[in-house]
């Protein structure tokens, strides 16, 4: 495994466990958002305080965002922006795939089942850096 | 930015100024209504000359080279991801990352002003978080003084010749960390008990800065990933922004 890959592997592993650990190491806790709590907040400092205006979402809807909806929602953003960096990166990775190819003097001219293949044939690939 | 650049930002900065009296400015994270009318107006006034800045940018980035739009939409989309995303963290609450790091270092403070405001405005319409209301003091947070601090810090980095991705990785975590304390303190100046904003800045920072700290961590090391596939896939692109320039030696690539 080349240095960029090995540093790769390790930093997505640390990464995974900053979100795993809390999970498990906090068991039982509400897991609530931090923005909830900074609205407790200002009622403690500043006394009761009542919001002047509400959500668009929620005036037309007459209540709150029902949490599945909302849920929905985020996976929605969620997806479109996926959606975007996996369609770019595929391009990228898919055109140096291409020039090592074409470097390699027409060694293997594959047009078929790259598309199929993907992960086995990029990974050399990027092995060379 | 050309002179005739500049004189817009000017021109918008004057405007803003003017409509400090009564704009009808909308106001992420600081949850709608919950700041008083004048506050939104201000921040929201206050964001409109990065706005426009960060418009004239992204023109002359995408007027510079069309290619520069693959990593203008990664690093939007960068933004729409991350920001989507709520974290357990280790104070028991959960909480979501700015990702606007990655922009910062690529294009310049500016241009993810424009960027944020994007995902800001989709959050506080479609998901009731954030607001239209506080939309101004969420995008300065967010999409302003982070982004600004990533940049700066970014750019110390490479004059103090730190490793490059060490530098990325300080950049995004402080540019996110920072994006929170800007809420708390826009919060205490807003919301303190008898005008003791110093009090309720720490009051606020208490809520913030425990859950924030290790999500910025996390931010960080997937600005340092997105950064790593770059540089293994989009030479080139990079190349076009300047990324790198001033920090690689040359071969480095």
């Amino acid at each position: 495994m080349s240095k960029t890959k090995k540093t790769a592997v390790l930093l997505m592993i640390i990464a995974l466990l900053i979100i795993v650990v809390p999970l498990f190491a906090l068991r039982g806790a509400e897991f609530g958002g931090s923005d909830d709590a900074g609205s407790v907040m200002v009622e403690k400092i500043a006394g009761k305080y009542e919001p002047w205006f509400t959500p668009v979402a929620e005036q037309a809807l007459h209540g709150e965002l029902p949490g599945e909806i909302e849920s929905l929602l985020f996976c929605l953003q969620t997806g479109i922006g996926v959606g975007i960096i996996a369609f770019c990166m595929g391009r990228l990775v898919e055109r140096k795939h291409q020039e090592t190819l074409a470097g390699e003097k027409g060694e293997c001219q594959t047009q078929t089942n790259e598309a199929t293949a993907g992960r086995e044939e990029k990974a050399p690939a990027g092995a060379g850096r | 930015m050309d002179k005739k650049e500049r004189r817009m930002v000017f021109a918008a900065a004057i405007v803003a100024a003017c409509l400090c009296t009564g704009a009808t400015a909308g106001a992420m994270h600081i949850m709608e209504g919950y700041l008083p009318a004048g506050y939104c107006i201000a921040w929201g006034v206050v964001s409109i000359p990065f706005l426009v800045a960060g418009f004239l940018k992204i023109k002359r980035i995408l007027e510079k080279s069309r290619r520069n739009i693959t990593l203008l939409a990664m690093s939007g989309a960068f933004i729409f991801v991350i920001s989507s995303l709520k974290i357990p963290s280790v104070t028991g609450s959960c909480s979501h990352m700015t990702g606007t790091g990655l922009g910062a270092i690529l294009f310049g403070p500016a241009s993810v002003s424009v960027l944020g405001i994007i995902v800001l405005i989709f959050q506080a319409v479609l998901l009731a978080h954030g607001g239209l209301t506080t939309l101004g003091a969420n995008t300065f947070s967010m999409a302003i003084a982070g982004p600004f601090v990533s940049f700066g810090i970014y750019k110390l980095c490479g004059k103090l010749k730190v490793s490059k991705h060490v530098g990325v990785f300080l950049a995004a975590a402080v540019g996110d960390l920072f994006t929170y304390c800007v809420t708390s303190i826009q919060l205490a100046l807003a919301h303190n008990a008898d005008g003791n904003v110093g009090a309720a800045i720490v009051k606020f920072l208490g809520v913030f800065a425990p859950t924030q700290l290790p999500l910025a961590v996390l931010e960080g090391i997937l600005t340092v990933l997105v950064v790593m596939a770059l540089e293994t896939y989009g030479t080139t692109e990079l190349r076009l922004v300047g990324f790198g320039s001033e920090l690689t030696k040359k071969g480095e690539f």
